[in-house]
């Protein structure tokens, strides 16, 4: 009796010793993502209920009550706002939707074994590896109407009669045979290297998924007289139904939160002012730390709602 | 018109047509990926004669490789000093997250207590912050705390952001290591930090490369918080630098290409050769971006 109940004091002095060690153990990632990433939401909520400006940085006013809804208020009457909206989910809904259609393609081209099959897709994930900056650079160089080489090109084949501002001018008109469409052209040109930069994500979940699709599947659809396009669509695109449907909400999730590449492409001019634009223009243009900071909550609550539904799914799933 | 109704037509058939699109499609993508690669190479070794006189020259008279643009980045416009900015920043990240995840993933593996289950959720959740939503209020805040302009608080922010995905994709492998090995190791009387150091590490040297590539790949190419914080060229990482040089040299496009070539090449070619370990981490991880 006696020695059971040491036993089970030892075990439990051995349990606490291991609550203890775990939390030492945790304790420097805990305090890092506290300071640099809960906190600075908190201190965005506070942020986007004061009147700050960049100028009050300096200023004592950071710890006063003077709450206010005011920020919110100048965040959902800028004249902006509705357009910028719009900006952000069409560039949301077709940057996620294009590189995932570039994604599969990629993925179902390199799927199988040949000869430098790894080679093919070390260098298709590329786009997606190498630096922001890097990139933005050279297809604005390669775009630039002065001295991009497409647009010379193009003029030099007699494609073009006068080189095209890709990424400066906001609309583009075309003649279709003889219908005259306008093509938001600074817009498009932001969602094609969206795509151009994103497919490599997709290419690489679709392509791990393809590889666990079971083979006798396909065989037993080829001995049941199935042609290939039927085995692909009975076949391949169910079992990819999943995959590419988590990627369309995490695509659709970071695209929308996306600022580096807009903003080194075009700096929101020409019809691409994105919300993230807006967060720093308010911020950095206006010098309206408080507006920039209500921008950021609206751009979190919707955020929100979104890895809400993925929880959910998370949750189905599993 | 007999293939209509003759499987074995319609499937070679579908088989051509298909193998016609592989080669047109894979064609495609190599043009579409590899072009700007080269072009960026390619144009950071001409002159700005060259780039002014003739844009639309594909290729390179090889007569007229031009290195004085990389003469010029590194010397003149204080690459030199980027490029040690930005190991330094890159692998003082690794070494830090990659430590605290493995001490953090591996007590949220092995060691009972409470609000585990909670831990390994909210590490996922963390994750999908967005990092405009971060940097106002932590430019605000550091600003005030005159601590913005550091390359050691720019370390820290990364570490924050790297480390959640490093200790969820080290929960992850840990949890595929056999635990009788770690007891056999406890009964013999090893600390539990010794079983870390004797046993866990050295089996998940594999998780730990991809999760290392990873982390040096996000901080080595980070840009918003880099170009947000830091305001003293001496501090500058390299995609901070590369921005700075497109501001202040406009038409000399060869620099700001021979820039662009500095900062893409380590992490081309570290990913070239470790490709199936970055892979792995990238697939595990599901970079954000």
């Amino acid at each position: 009796m006696f020695n059971h109940q040491s036993s089970i004091n030892n075990r439990q002095s051995l349990l606490d010793q291991e609550s203890r060690l775990a939390f030492w153990m945790l304790v420097p990632t805990f305090t890092v993502v506290l300071a640099f990433v809960i906190f600075p939401v908190i201190w965005n909520l506070w942020l986007s209920l004061k009147p700050v400006s960049l100028g009050d940085l300096r200023g004592a006013s950071f710890f006063k009550f003077n709450l206010t809804l005011d920020n919110f208020r100048k965040v959902f009457s800028d004249p902006d706002f509705v357009p910028a909206l719009v900006t952000t989910l069409i560039y949301t809904v077709s940057g996620s939707a294009l590189s995932i259609l570039l994604g599969l393609m990629a993925a179902l081209l390199v799927h199988g074994e040949f000869r430098g099959r790894s080679l093919l897709r070390g260098l298709f994930i590329s786009p997606y590896i190498a630096p922001v900056v890097a990139v933005t650079f050279t297809w604005s160089f390669i775009l630039d109407p002065q001295l991009g080489v497409l647009n010379w090109l193009a003029v030099d084949r007699g494609l073009l009669a006068q080189p095209i501002p890709f990424l400066s001018q906001r609309w583009w008109d075309l003649d279709l045979m003889g219908v005259r469409v306008r093509l938001p052209l600074a817009l498009t040109s932001v969602i094609l290297f969206e795509g151009w930069r994103y497919f490599p994500f997709a290419f690489l979940f679709i392509l791990a998924r393809l590889q666990a699709i079971p083979d006798e599947l396909y065989q037993a659809a080829s001995v049941d007289g199935a042609s290939p396009f039927q085995r692909f669509y009975h076949i391949t695109l169910p079992q990819l139904a999943t995959v590419l449907s988590t990627l369309l909400l995490f695509r659709f999730i970071w695209t929308f939160n996306k600022f580096d590449d807009i903003f080194l492409l075009t700096r929101g001019q020409a019809g691409t002012r994105v919300l993230t634009i807006k967060v720093y223009d308010y911020a950095f243009g206006e010098f309206n730390i408080g507006a920039s900071s209500a921008m950021a909550m609206v751009l979190f609550g919707v955020l929100s709602v979104f890895l809400l539904i993925y929880f959910r799914w998370i949750a189905k799933e599993a | 018109m007999g293939w209509r109704y003759d499987g074995m037509s319609r499937e070679s058939l579908e088989a051509t047509i298909i193998r016609i699109f592989r080669v047109v499609g894979i064609l495609f993508f190599i043009g579409i990926v590899a072009f700007p690669f080269y072009w960026m190479i390619l144009s950071s070794f001409k002159s700005l004669e060259e780039i002014m006189i003739k844009p639309a020259n594909l290729g390179l008279d090889i007569r007229k490789v031009d290195f004085h643009a990389y003469y010029e980045v590194l010397f003149r416009h204080g690459f030199l000093r980027y490029i040690s900015n930005s190991v330094y920043v890159s692998i003082a990240t690794v070494v830090l997250s990659v430590t605290l995840a493995t001490l953090g993933g591996y007590a949220v593996t092995r060691l009972h207590f409470r609000g585990r289950g909670f831990m390994s959720y909210s590490i996922l959740l963390i994750y999908m912050f967005p990092a405009i939503v971060l940097v106002i209020p932590l430019y605000v805040i550091f600003s005030r705390m005159g601590l913005r302009d550091s390359i050691n608080v720019l370390i820290l922010v990364y570490l924050a952001q790297t480390l959640p995905v490093a200790l969820y994709m080290l929960r992850s492998y840990f949890q595929t290591l056999p635990a009788e090995m770690e007891h056999a190791g406890l009964v013999d009387g090893c600390s539990r930090i010794g079983v870390i150091w004797r046993i866990v590490i050295p089996l998940s040297a594999p998780a730990l490369a991809s999760v290392a590539l990873y982390t040096f790949m996000i901080a080595w190419n980070e840009f918003l918080f880099a170009f947000m914080f830091l305001d003293t060229p001496e501090k500058f990482t390299l995609s901070r630098g590369v921005v700075q040089l497109a501001g202040s040299v406009h038409l000399s496009k060869q620099l700001v290409m021979a820039a662009s070539v500095l900062v893409t090449i380590p992490i081309l070619v570290l990913f070239f050769l470790f490709e199936r370990r970055l892979v792995r981490g990238l697939t595990a991880g599901a970079m954000k971006g």
